[in-house]
Formats: structure tokens, sequence, C-alpha cells
């Protein structure tokens, strides 16, 4: 338990080991030597890759992701579906995260374990069962009303599954964070149970959200399998990025998948750039 | 006036059987035992934070066994002072008062003339973070007091404190019960707190409370005592 009040942030509990720190010494160079190559092939690998990209990708194509209509649509698409899931699965989580780390109740664990069903399952594993799930009565009931398979809110619902449970574990790690001493000291000072969630132990959890949200958009950004296997790859439909990755690849084009590929990764970086801004702005809030 | 009649807590394996303890209106009762028997629970049972298994409990001669922990008219300032880290100081003093939907005005006074109280007027803007920790209680204690509770519950509020801090608090605390007439139940460890401040002194041993003699117990450690208080950090 933490003394002095409340709760670290992760930037302030790395601050705070930094404090304890070994010196590096002389006779242990050789030791943190054989770590950091170790480490480093890691690294490269992954510097590798991006550098590659940027390497090999021809500009004028990346150009035509963006005026040729059918990319266009995939990339726009991608931004909006990914949006979508980030804020669905973040509206899902906390609720869900509370409950898990708030109430003790019966067949908790089992909840708990099918909560990382959708993580450890594999992914087209998860799009076979929802195209399965929507051939069951219910499932085609709800299709009368609204259509999933092969449709735009199938390609969100796909994302959706997956992008879920990563939000709802990191949720899950901030309202474990959170001193429940708070929480009991507003339910003593007149709130009902709803009050101090709304006042004390939300505004606590929001500094869980940016994070939170920031997983779900990179795995719905990055989702394949469930999109492949549910909403299909039909073109100005429901393609997505890693959609024209993938059909590019198919026909032999792997200049058009590169351009797709770096469009992709610059995105990603800058959502995460923002999200990290939005994260700090919030942690001063 | 807190009177716990034959109450029974069930927490898992751990258990507190038919417990009965009387502190009267205006007292100042410390609480003492070892870590685990079973102090923060009783305390937590009083704020309503515990379902009982059986027994009553009565606040000042109001039963409120099955009240919520808001209409029990009890303010809590736990160890870590577990203040409210997106809400400035002047939030934390204010806001039994904002959650009772009293008037703005009146809420704005109640929080400086707290704030004058507890000499923290010149944190009113401040977060928790950065805080010393007799600040942090300072506020933890004008918290718990905003709404004029008659019974203040303090556990193990001051062990994070250095000495002198220490010693201001406890002038502090005596001022407040002194000042408010509050009744006070006080969970603490340190033997120097309980002789500065208690009356009673209550200890919880084998799950049953023992009302003590200040005497019994020394400033220092004390073969004789230790077989009843432990000199250590309770986490409960």
């Amino acid at each position: 338990m933490s003394v002095g009040g409340g709760q670290r942030t992760a930037a302030e509990q790395e601050e705070r080991n930094a404090m304890h720190l070994l010196p590096v010494r002389r006779a242990d160079v050789p030791f943190l030597l054989a770590l950091a190559l170790i480490a480093s092939i890691y690294i490269i690998l992954i510097i590798g890759i991006l550098a590659a990209k940027v390497f090999y990708v021809e500009l004028p194509l990346v150009g035509e992701v963006f005026t040729n209509p059918g990319y266009r649509y995939a990339v726009i698409l991608s931004l909006l579906s990914c949006s979508v899931t980030t804020v669905l699965s973040v509206w899902i989580a906390v609720p869900t995260a509370y409950i898990m780390t708030r109430v003790s109740f019966f067949g908790k664990r089992l909840v708990d374990a099918i909560l990382d069903i959708p993580i450890v399952l594999p992914p087209l594993v998860i799009g076979l069962g929802l195209l399965m799930l929507f051939q069951t009565p219910p499932g085609a009931w709800i299709q009368q009303h609204v259509r999933f398979t092969y449709a735009i809110p199938g390609l969100i619902l796909a994302q959706f599954m997956v992008a879920c449970a990563f939000a709802t574990r990191t949720m899950m790690a901030t309202f474990t964070e959170i001193n429940p001493r708070q929480e009991q000291v507003a339910v003593t000072l007149g709130c009902s149970r709803s009050q101090a969630f709304w006042l004390v132990v939300l505004p606590e959890a929001r500094r869980g959200m940016i994070p939170a949200a920031t997983i779900a958009w990179a795995r719905a950004m990055g989702e394949f399998g469930p999109v492949l296997v549910f909403a299909g790859t039909t073109r100005m439909r429901t393609e997505v990025m890693p959609t024209t990755i993938f059909l590019e690849l198919q026909v032999g084009n792997l200049g058009m998948a590169t351009a797709v590929a770096v469009v992709m990764l610059v995105t990603s970086l800058v959502v995460l750039v923002l999200m990290r801004i939005a994260g700090r702005g919030m942690r001063m809030m | 006036m807190i009177d716990f009649k034959d109450i029974t807590i069930q927490l898992g394996a751990f258990s507190l059987q038919h417990v009965t303890l009387h502190i009267p209106t205006g007292a100042y009762a410390v609480l003492m035992g070892r870590t685990g028997c079973g102090k923060t629970t009783l305390l937590e049972a009083a704020c309503g934070l515990r379902p009982l298994t059986a027994g009553r409990i009565r606040l000042m001669g109001r039963d409120v066994t099955n009240l919520p922990p808001g209409q029990r008219g009890v303010g809590l300032v736990p160890q870590d002072g577990a203040l409210f880290t997106t809400m400035s100081v002047a939030d934390h003093l204010g806001f039994a008062l904002r959650v009772r939907k009293r008037p703005r005005k009146l809420i704005r006074d109640r929080v400086a003339e707290l704030a004058d109280w507890l000499g923290i007027t010149y944190l009113l803007k401040r977060r928790p973070q950065g805080l010393s920790g007799g600040e942090r209680q300072r506020v933890a204690i004008g918290r718990a007091m905003a709404a004029h509770p008659d019974i203040l519950c303090l556990d193990e509020p001051f062990s994070a404190l250095d000495e002198e801090t220490h010693a201001d608090m406890l002038d502090l605390l005596r001022r407040v019960h002194r000042e408010t007439g509050v009744t006070v139940m006080h969970i603490t460890h340190n033997r120097r707190e309980a002789r500065a401040l208690a009356n009673p002194l209550i200890v919880l041993r084998d799950g049953q409370v023992v009302e003590r003699d200040l005497d019994s117990i020394g400033a220092t450690p004390d073969p004789a005592t230790d077989e009843v208080i432990e000199d250590n950090g309770d986490v409960n």
C-alpha cells in the first residue's frame, strides 16, 4: 500500500525508483554490456522494420493512397472505425473494470478468465465465432435490423472484440491502483455509491483512460483476422488498411502494400503522440 | 456516544465475535491492539463500511446498524489520508457540504473557517500531490469535520509522520476535540500518542475489548504490555 495519500503515476514511480538505482561500477560493465547486447537485438529489429519500410517506400505511391478513391476509402474507414471502436471499448471497459476490481461476487474468477479469452484466442477464431454467432436465431434476428456480417458494423464489432479486452485490462490496473479508502471516505462524507463513483473514483480513473484508449486504438488499427473473416475484404465497403495491404500482397503489388503500411505507421505514431499529449493534459487537470 | 452491542463481523477467514464496547459522548477513545486483531474492522463497522453478522451499533443514542455511512454523522481519517488526487484542498474541505447540496455561500464560508482553524489557508488552491505528511492529515481532518460529525474516526492517522510534525498533530487533535466536543475513536500503535490523547484507552485482545489504565503502557516498549500492544505498523 502506498503511504502518503493516493497513488503515484507511472512516471512518478519511475522517478522514485531512479533515486534508488545502484551506481554503475567498472566491475559491472561486462555484465551490463551483455544484457544491453541482448536487449539491442530486439531494439535493432524494431528500428530495422521501420527503416526498411521508409527506405523502400515509393513516395508517388504514398500519394496515390490519398488520391485513389479505393485506397482513400480504406484510410478513412480505418480511422473512423478505429475511433468508434476506441470510444466503445473505453465505454464498456470502465464499468467492467470497476465491477471486477471493486465488487466481490460469486464466480468472479470465472468472469475474470472469460475477459481474457479475446486476448488469448487466435484472432481468426474470434472472427469465425462472430460469423457463427450471427447465424444463430438471435443473431439472425439482429441482422434483420442491422446488418453485421460483411458490413461496417461487423467491422467495428470485429475490432471491438479484441480492443475492448485490452482496454478492460488497462482500466482494471488503473482501478486497482486507486486507493479504495478514497471511496470509503467519500461514502462517510455523504456520497451514495454512485456519487462516490462519479465524483471521486471516475475522476481518479481518468488518467487510465488515455492508455486504455491508446491500446484499444492500436489493437483496432491492426486488427485483421476477425475483420477478414467476419467483415470481409470488399473494396469500397469493408476494406480497412490492413485489408489493403493483404489484398495488394495477394496480387504481388509490394510497392503499394508498403505505401499503405507507411501511411498506417505514420497515422499510428501521430495518434500515439496526440494521446500522450492528451494524457499529460489530463493528469494536470 | 459509541455503543457496540454484542457485534459479530465475519470477513472471510477473519471474524470478530460478540464484541461489546461503550465510548461515552465527548470521550477521546484510543484503540490499541496487535496487528490484525480487528481494530480497523471495528472502526469501519462504526462508519458503516463493514456489515454486521449480528449485534447493534448505536451512535449518539441512535441505532445506526442499518444506516448508510453518510447518514451516521461520522467523519473518517484513514491511515494515509486517502485524499482525492483530482481535487484541490478547498474542494476537499467543501466536499461533504457539496454532496449535501448546501448553498454555495455557506460552503465557501465553511471552507474558509476550516482552513483558518487548521492553519491550511495557504494550501487551499493546491492539490494533494506535493503536500507534506502533516499537511495531508490536516486536510483529511478538515474534510472529515466539515459537516460537523458527532464522531471522528482516526485510523493510525500519523503513522508516517516525523517526530516534530507528530507532536504538532497531537496538539491539533487535542484542540479539535476540545473545541468541537466530538467523540473520537482513534486507532494507533504509538504509545506516546496513546498516552497523550487516550481517555479512555481501549485494548482489543483475542477478539475482546478491555479498558486499560493509561499507566499500563509505558512510553517505551515494555515486555509486560508487549503481549497486548505491539509497536509496529498495521496494514489493516
